[in-house]
């Protein structure tokens, strides 16, 4: 079996990126940046009905705009739209402003059709169907383990609460979009995608193509989380319209389209009953969970069947369960895979009901977590965190902080039983008689440090320094490899950078004579390859990663009384690495998980409008990210586990931040908020300072 | 907490805020009205530029940038799609997320809400032109070495900000840093890291709160 070398001198340690320089300087080409000789800007026309029936889109007028050089249907002249913002057509032209007078000069013909953009209404049996053949809100499914009525009836103590969390919006800094040439050779995607095979796929398809005549390159994106797998669209229509134009078309989709048309995290809203014996055991849960995915999950699947659902009761152990679980309909855009699909609305709502249980049986909120949650890792992490955080000395009875700014603490635990490696990961290296080599991996890198990552374990295998080595990613013409997605990219490349590094060697060692080619032989050994450099294929490879991957986060926050506002003021992360690679880029994603988190329990929200259909708040002045002044101290304790191999962080790092910062909320007021976001105004409220909002 | 911001930040005159009225009359319902009047038709009786393409000269980086453009592009738009400096990002174009700052003169702005026409005159300092010579600024070397930024699309305007803040104040406070960053959004989460970096390069070293603890 193969194994990680025991001493390191970079696995482990901390690398800047090798990509640093190019990130900091305007270097680094973005897929929005992509300027193809003679590219046309593009532009996509959105549905401004929440639903309707689209009987004529004439584009003459369009494409008499000056300057406009092509304009296609999304779809049909002829079509039901059934969301504000769903594409209608798109221009292409020689500047952004000509594009903009063409959008407004395609007259489009529409009845308008009742629409239903609430969870509530939609769930109505006489709401508007989102779908004509499929009931918005198909009956719950239902599994049941043990005994769930007579478990309630031998507990000591029993709680219900009613916990929700809202629709939350990907809104990576680069939006989606990408630049498209299709010429006779076939056809060209610049994309911002975390993956560039399934785009290449997606192209493929949509556009009738042999897979092997596109190619899809990312040199750099800007962001994903989750909703950027697929060619989407807007990818399509840039296809499209480049084929019309005759010219290479960049259509990046605008802030205001990001919140309406490409993915989301779906609503989540959670009736909870969950009881406990005297010693805090947990005997019985039942719970019923709905949410929705706008239309549908992912497509023109139809009805709200899917999409919704989340792990329940999450991370512990109850002998006696009955969860009941479905998705509503409503006339908005679809979910996407979100950073930890389901789990952070499933750990807000499930470490509330803790927290509340624990309050009425008279615990102490961890030491419950330690009696009912079963993994070891998690239990010493608690240990460890406790111990930092100095859970013992801070804790005090919920609402008992004195004064009109009241303090609290929380946590909450986290797993992402995904993150597996991906099997299917190829690589390549070009190694030159000069000594230089060149990794090539058909991955892309989302902003984890995908580049640093192959060129710290090729490094270290090679004896060479992460500078010496050159990475080339972002390019469907190389070995394939997996997406950006599900905390699975370092413990897909590493193994298969081990496999190309050892293949590498041996090869070298045929050719050179050197026994061993490492460090100050490097050189030498390449000097004997010959005149032409030598390509080495490798793949990943059993025993050098695993899977699954888990935390636990704990909070400590402020309450003005008077004003509702919350401010975090600590943040600790204790969370399971495994093999760690590199300790910057680690922890930059542990404090991004976090930050992401508390964006999810404070601020971030999608509002939907009832009367007009549409979403009130598409952009950053309305939809609330953290900015630094939100941002508190964080600290992060990273758990080596060598002996596990390497693991991802991306997913679990945001996991349990909101049911943290949700518990340390009500520990500090002593009264639960059992909605995120928690906004000073829902704080006041459960103080009974002002009325609640109806909605 | 001190306001480090320079007094003229983001300020207009009465007479820019006039002329942008252009010719939309304007509802008056003060006892200025006879003043207000006769100024804008002052504003009014001004050369009318566009709507068509008009040459316009940038200065940026120290080079000219001779262009023709509408008179509705914005700076940002005239940077990175009518010239090869795509370094300045688009993550808003609405003043929102400050991935465009760009420096006019020492002051950082946001190019998605300046007119190209307007920055003519003055000096413009992309992130293209901080390097001089290919040698990092001590803002950029580090950002690199605190990690500062993961997918990096916002790290020009951060950069920027923080560049623009030293410039006027070589040693802020944490609470200084953070409101010069507070026009600038990462959805990354890069924060912390942002903070350090800012004092890394004002010279300081703030001490990591991350640990690295053995399971076994």
């Amino acid at each position: 079996m193969p194994s990680w070398p025991a001493e390191t001198k970079y696995i482990s340690h901390a690398t800047t990126r090798i990509d640093g320089p190019a990130k900091v300087t305007g270097r680094a080409r973005y897929s929005s940046d992509i300027q193809e000789n003679g590219w046309l800007y593009g532009m996509i026309l959105r549905s401004k009905w929440p639903t309707a029936k689209i009987t004529d889109i004439n584009l003459d007028k369009a494409l008499q705009i000056p300057g406009i050089k092509a304009a296609v249907l999304a779809r049909d002249k002829n079509m039901t739209v059934r969301y504000y913002g769903e594409e209608l057509a798109a221009v292409a032209g020689t500047t952004k402003q000509a594009c903009l007078d063409a959008l407004r000069a395609i007259e489009v013909t529409a009845e308008a059709l009742p629409f239903v953009v609430r969870e509530n209404d939609a769930k109505k049996p006489d709401a508007p169907r989102v779908w004509e053949n499929a009931p918005n809100y198909p009956a719950p499914r239902a599994r049941d383990h043990g005994d769930v009525d007579t478990a309630f009836g031998q507990c000591a103590a029993v709680i219900e609460g009613f916990y929700s969390a809202p629709v939350q919006i990907h809104n990576p800094m680069e939006t989606m979009g990408n630049t498209v040439s299709w010429t006779d050779d076939g056809v060209t995607a610049w994309s911002s995608t975390q993956g560039i095979s399934s785009v290449r796929d997606g192209l493929a398809g949509s556009l009738r193509l042999d897979q092997s005549k596109v190619r899809v390159i990312t040199e750099y994106m800007g962001g994903g989380f989750g909703a950027k797998f697929g060619a989407g669209v807007e990818g399509v229509l840039a296809a499209k319209l480049s084929k019309e134009a005759k010219a290479p078309v960049r259509l990046m989709l605008t802030r205001f389209d990001q919140a309406l048309a490409v993915g989301n995290r779906p609503s989540s809203f959670q009736k909870i009953k969950m009881g406990a014996a005297a010693d805090g055991t947990l005997l019985a849960f039942e719970a019923e969970n709905y949410g929705t995915a706008g239309i549908g999950a992912g497509g023109d699947s139809g009805g709200g069947g899917g999409g919704a659902d989340i792990p329940m009761p999450y991370l512990y152990k109850v002998p006696n369960t009955r969860v009941k679980q479905s998705a509503v309909a409503v006339n908005a855009g679809s979910a996407r895979a979100f950073r930890a699909p389901g789990n952070p609305p499933a750990s807000f709502g499930m470490e509330s009901a803790m927290d509340d249980l624990a309050v009425k049986l008279g615990m102490d909120p961890l030491e419950f977590r330690l009696k009912n949650d079963p993994n070891k890792i998690r239990q010493h992490e608690y240990a460890l965190g406790a111990e930092k955080f100095g859970w013992k000395q801070k804790y005090q009875k919920p609402g008992s902080s004195p004064g009109v700014v009241k303090t609290g603490i929380g946590c909450a635990g986290a797993a992402w039983p995904a993150g597996g490696p991906s099997r299917n990961t190829n690589g390549e290296a070009q190694i030159n008689p000069d000594g230089s080599i060149e990794f090539r991996l058909g991955v892309q890198d989302i902003g984890t440090g995908t580049r640093t990552v192959i060129a710290v374990v090729a490094a270290e295998m090679l004896g060479l320094k992460p500078e010496q080595i050159t990475v080339k990613v972002g390019d469907t013409r190389f070995p394939p490899g997996p997406g950006s997605g599900g905390s699975t990219t370092c413990a897909s490349i590493s193994p298969t950078v081990y496999d190309i590094c050892t293949k590498a060697l041996e090869q070298l060692q045929t050719l050179s004579g050197i026994a061993d080619a490492r460090g100050e032989n490097w050189f030498k050994a390449c000097k004997k390859i010959g005149i032409n450099p030598i390509t080495v294929h490798g793949q990943w490879i059993e025993g050098l990663s695993t899977n699954p991957a888990g935390g636990v986060q704990f909070a400590e926050v402020d309450v003005d009384t008077e004003t509702g506002l919350v401010t975090v003021k600590k943040m600790l992360g204790v969370h399971d690495c495994g093999l760690i690679i590199d300790t910057l880029t680690l922890e930059s994603q542990i404090n991004g998980g976090i930050i992401m988190g508390m964006g999810y329990a404070l601020y971030e929200e999608r509002v939907m409008d009832d009367l007009s259909g549409v979403v009130l708040n598409p952009n950053f002045e309305t939809y609330k990210l953290p900015g630094i002044a939100d941002v508190p101290e964080i600290e992060v304790i990273l758990v080596n586990m060598p002996e596990r191999g390497v693991i991802g962080i991306g997913e679990p790092a945001t996991v349990p931040t909101a049911g943290a910062i949700a518990n340390a909320v009500a520990n500090a007021i002593g009264v639960r908020v059992g909605s995120l976001p928690i906004t000073p105004a829902k704080i006041l409220a459960a103080l009974g300072k002002v009325p609640p909002a109806t909605a | 907490m001190k306001n480090s911001e320079p007094e003229n930040f983001g300020a207009h005159s009465r007479r820019t805020f006039l002329k942008s009225l252009g010719t939309v009359a304007a509802t008056a319902a003060t006892a200025q009205v006879t003043t207000v009047a006769a100024e804008l038709e002052k504003a009014n009786a001004e050369k009318i530029i566009g709507p068509n393409a008009v040459p316009v000269t940038l200065k940026v980086n120290g080079e000219k940038l001779k262009l023709m453009l509408e008179p509705r592009v914005t700076l940002l738009d005239a940077l990175r799609n009518y010239s090869s400096l795509t370094g300045a990002k688009e993550g808003c174009d609405r003043a929102s997320c400050g991935a465009c700052t760009v420096l006019l003169g020492d002051l950082p702005v946001y190019s998605c809400q300046k007119l190209a026409i307007e920055a003519q005159g003055q000096e413009i300092t992309t992130i293209e032109g901080l390097a001089k010579g290919g040698k990092l600024t001590k803002v950029q070397s580090a950002f690199i070495e605190k990690d500062a930024l993961q997918c990096g699309y916002c790290t020009p305007g951060f950069v920027m900000s923080v560049t623009a803040l030293l410039k006027r104040n070589s040693h802020p406070s944490a609470a200084e840093v953070k409101h010069a960053c507070a026009g600038n959004l990462c959805r990354c989460g890069c924060q912390p890291h942002i903070l350090q970096a800012a004092f890394k390069a004002a010279g300081v070293e703030m001490p990591t709160k991350t640990e690295v603890v053995n399971y076994a």
